[in-house]
């Protein structure tokens, strides 16, 4: 059972790295799209 | 410089698993907490951690106040963030090792709180950057992040300052460790910190990204359909 704590922690540890990679690479997503648009030419009224 | 960055990135993983296994396998078991002392050796690293990210915090921050260079900013902001994620990291760990060797999860202690106050100033830090849109936004955050950075020497003294049931540190704490532990602990705590340089790297790529796709969206909106200024 005192194994099971000390596989919570490591997990829990690399859950939140893992969660916070994740937003990075969200982030990191939503820019390319957002360079993309940038990058298209505009019909303006 | 493009190739650094994912030669690092191997090099990072590698360490992180040797870590990993000299946590688990490699260091001796302690005699009277058993397997359950192997938190430490996350949990400690993070804490390291997160308190040199923070003092990165601090001096970009004052380097910001100072001469005004948005890179600074970048910096500051970039280090709070990581700091934060390994923070939390000690947060959850220290309860998690604390159930078994303590009997509770959570104790109102001196070192405990001053991290979680820690931990509560660095998330607004975010949440101010988050949140508002002022033009003042990064010299506020430069000045709560001096205020912050004050409490770092604080919580690590905190045991020795008041009366605490956190175990003593292990740096310059007075208590002893086994030479094959602290060998463990500081390849962790190598690991860990060139993940954490990694990460605030690709976060600062990230934000100074970011920052060009806003100009140009403001320089678009203030150009006619011939390119020129309104």
């Amino acid at each position: 059972m005192r194994n099971g704590y000390l596989f919570a922690a490591y997990a829990a540890t690399w859950i939140i790295h893992i969660a916070y990679l994740g937003t990075i690479v969200r982030r990191y997503s939503r820019l390319k799209r957002e360079i993309e648009d940038l990058k298209k030419p505009r019909v303006r009224s | 410089m493009k190739r650094a960055f994912p030669i690092l990135g191997i090099l990072t993983a590698i360490l992180l698993s040797y870590a990993l296994y000299q946590a688990l396998v490699g260091a001796p078991t302690e005699q009277t907490m058993g397997d359950v002392q192997r938190i430490f050796y996350y949990h400690v690293p993070s804490a390291w951690t997160a308190f040199i990210l923070f003092f990165v915090n601090f001096g970009a921050s004052i380097f910001y106040l100072i001469k005004r260079k948005p890179a600074a900013d970048i910096v500051a902001l970039v280090s709070a963030e990581v700091g934060v994620v390994f923070c939390t990291v000690v947060l959850v760990t220290g309860p998690i090792w604390a159930r078994p060797v303590w009997g509770i999860w959570w104790t109102w202690d001196m070192r405990l709180t001053s991290t979680l106050v820690l931990w509560l100033i660095y998330v607004s830090y975010l949440f101010l950057r988050r949140f508002s849109s002022s033009g003042q936004t990064p010299t506020l955050a430069a000045a709560l992040a001096v205020l912050g950075a004050l409490c770092v020497p604080f919580v690590y003294f905190s045991i020795w300052f008041f009366r605490t049931q956190h175990p003593q540190p292990v740096m310059g704490g007075g208590g002893s460790i086994d030479p094959r532990m602290l060998h463990v602990l500081l390849i962790n705590w190598l690991a860990f910190s060139c993940f954490a340089f990694l990460v605030c790297w690709s976060r600062y790529r990230l934000e100074s990204l970011q920052r060009e796709v806003d100009q140009a969206h403001a320089l678009e909106s203030l150009m006619d359909p011939r390119g020129s200024m309104r």
